[in-house]
């Protein structure tokens, strides 16, 4: 009843395009970004900045990264991680060594350095198809992680690698407080995820799709394919190194490679899987779902009071492993498709026939 | 020249180790077209059970067979559990399903056993011998040896039984395999629990050199390479690809790192196998010895 578009008439171009068409989701989307911007600032505590609400923002920011490479492009990647250190430490360079580097701007060439990167990368990608692909990729993260240890020159000869990001100041304002890295986070990834949104219903997201769905008959109806792959994988690198230099600077303030290693690549992975394959939404979803589970897992052992701490951790791999088995035996298609269907279900509501 | 054989030697032995992981994950791959990442955590899972079984007070053949029944279990557990529900999914989805299953055998493993490490004692003397002045350590030589009789057995298991044909029947189409017959469930369950004996003597074999350790699941992560530069499907490319890989990796470190002159020689055993590999992808996309695919509109 309440979720309906019935009335709705579109009568202009503009309005049959529009990123969402149905009244009540735009509604939804302007009550979400309200709650986001002027809501969670007022109300939530430092803890809730630092621990849960940045990180989950950045890796949702990865995780959309690797879903244009894997969900729309079906190009499957295991180094996202690798593409997130070369944007934290290209991030680091940049506002290090150039003098009077904006920041923003420092953020930004982090992300085209990452999306090189990811392009020297995805070169094998035109003749390395899926699961030899797979394992290609992880030849970039541990090349990458090996290159920042070795090479003092990465994290200005520091002796154990690590780098300490520099203060943000954007304009004379320094973000200093964990509500203005918060905010700051929040406008990147709002304006990333409008991007991948907007390119994922273009023609460039089109391609894609018809890349990932196949790429021979792709191939046939005239789209070049490589172009298409190396594009998505440089997009892919742009939004992970984006992330990585967020990580960084907004988050831990200091990190060494080691913060990047494949178990990041993992979970973001997981992220992607569990929220939903080529799905935006599903991007921000998953994050959710992983930033918060060993949180939560963390809490509810509190009540159980025989459960020992070293059991905990392993308890945690345990049911950690058990759910990705049961997301993907009853929903392979993940939060987002369980969202979806609950939108049908509401349409119809309440008659069901 | 002696010492060029030697680390020729030590690395081509060291490549028999890989070959031996990779073995499981070959065997699983060209029976049910999964590609098993829990493979390293099952050696794991493998190696701590035993080693938990003999300080215990079981004598060695005792626990082995002991473990060998609990891998048998687990593998009739994963097929009950994880793959029967997902028969028909893309691969991809299947090899996702591997990653998670990786993380519970690992939590698994800790959880019952704890997380310290443990020391094998193989009835194997370790006394390395000469021939024509280079060492050779009589261990290797028992590893290669156990490698080779695997790769003959499970070979002629794959060529000669019925299981084995039916194995590669499943492999190649799930359902054309299910309409003509063949029972995918216990023909999946098999070729898990004989994944799980691969991974058992690899765990001994690993465990015995390295101590058991969380860090034997890394061994998936070494046999990767191998894998695919010998080509998913083929027995013969596991072992073949872990002696290229071996080789070429002490080499690597040896001379490369000394003959430029900086020394970037260290720690390039992560990623060069890795890149050695690609290198030979893309000349050859699907491996030295795999199967070559004609894809159709």
């Amino acid at each position: 009843m309440i979720y309906r578009e019935a009335g709705q008439f579109k009568t202009t171009y503009p309005e049959d395009q529009q990123i969402f068409p149905i009244r009540q989701d735009r509604y939804a989307m302007a009550a979400i970004l309200a709650v986001a911007f002027c809501v969670i600032p007022l109300v939530a505590s430092d803890y809730w900045f630092t621990a849960i609400l940045i990180p989950f923002l950045i890796l949702s920011l990865a995780a959309l990264g690797l879903n244009i490479l894997t969900g729309y492009t079906g190009q499957l990647s295991l180094g996202t991680a690798g593409f997130m250190a070369v944007g934290a430490f290209a991030a680091f360079n940049f506002v290090l060594r150039v003098p009077g580097m904006p920041v923003l701007l420092a953020f930004f060439l982090a992300g085209l350095t990452a999306a090189l990167v990811g392009l020297a990368f995805g070169l094998p990608s035109l003749r390395i198809k899926g699961f030899y692909l797979a394992v290609a990729t992880l030849a970039a993260q541990f090349f990458i992680e090996w290159v920042l240890i070795k090479f003092g020159w990465f994290s200005n000869y520091n002796s154990s690698g690590v780098i300490s990001a520099q203060k943000i100041v954007i304009l004379g304002y320094e973000f200093t407080t964990p509500r203005s890295k918060y905010l700051l986070t929040l406008c990147i990834v709002a304006l990333l995820a409008l991007a991948a949104k907007n390119m994922v219903r273009s023609e460039t997201g089109r391609s894609w799709m018809a890349v990932r769905d196949m790429d021979i008959a792709a191939e046939v109806i005239g789209i070049r394919i490589f172009r298409v792959k190396l594009l998505a994988f440089a997009v892919s690198s742009f939004y992970c190194g984006v992330a990585g230099a967020l990580w960084a600077f907004a988050y831990l303030g200091s990190v060494e490679p080691a913060a990047f290693t494949l178990e990041r690549s993992f979970q973001i992975l997981f992220m992607i899987i569990i929220g939903g394959v080529g799905s935006i939404l599903g991007s921000f979803l998953g994050a959710a779902f992983i930033v918060l589970l060993p949180i939560l897992l963390n809490v509810g052992a509190h009540y159980i009071p025989w459960v020992a701490r070293d059991l905990l951790s392993n308890l945690e791999l345990i049911i950690f492993g058990a759910l990705i088995i049961f997301f993907l035996a009853v929903e392979p298609h993940g939060l987002a498709r369980l969202w979806q269907i609950g939108k049908e279900k509401l349409r119809l509501w309440p008659f069901p026939h | 020249m002696t010492f060029f054989f030697e680390v020729l030697i030590g690395g081509l032995l060291a490549g028999v180790m890989y070959s031996l992981v990779a073995l499981g994950f070959v065997l699983i791959y060209k029976a049910s077209g999964v590609f098993n990442f829990a493979q390293g955590a099952m050696v794991f899972f493998a190696a701590l059970t035993f080693v938990s079984f003999v300080e215990r007070g079981l004598n060695f053949w005792l626990a082995f067979a002991v473990t060998l029944a609990v891998m048998i279990a687990l593998g009739f557990a994963i097929e009950r559990l994880m793959l029967r529900p997902l028969v028909n999914q893309p691969q991809i989805t299947l090899f996702m399903a591997t990653i998670g299953l990786a993380y519970f055998i690992e939590g698994l493993a800790q959880g019952l056993w704890g997380a310290q490490v443990h020391a094998i004692e193989l009835p194997i003397k370790d006394v390395p011998f000469t021939v024509a002045g280079v060492n050779v350590s009589q261990f290797d030589l028992f590893i290669s040896g156990t490698a080779g009789v695997l790769v003959i057995a499970l070979a002629a298991f794959f060529n000669y039984t019925r299981i084995g044909r039916a194995l590669r029947a499943v492999a190649d189409d799930h359902q054309a395999a299910l309409s003509i017959g063949i029972p995918l469930e216990r023909i999946w369950a098999i070729v898990w629990a004989v994944a799980g004996f691969v991974a058992l003597v690899a765990g001994l074999l690993w465990g015995s050199r390295t101590g058991v350790q969380f860090a034997l699941t890394f061994t998936a992560l070494k046999a990767l390479p191998v894998l695919i530069l010998g080509g998913f499907e083929s027995i013969a490319g596991a072992i073949v690809g872990g002696l290229i890989i071996g080789a070429s990796e002490k080499l690597a470190e040896v001379y490369i790192g000394s003959s430029i002159g900086l020394n970037i020689g260290t720690g390039i055993e992560n990623w060069f196998p890795y890149a050695l590999a690609m290198v030979f992808l893309l000349i050859r996309p699907e491996g030295l010895f795999g199967e070559r695919r004609i894809e159709r509109v």
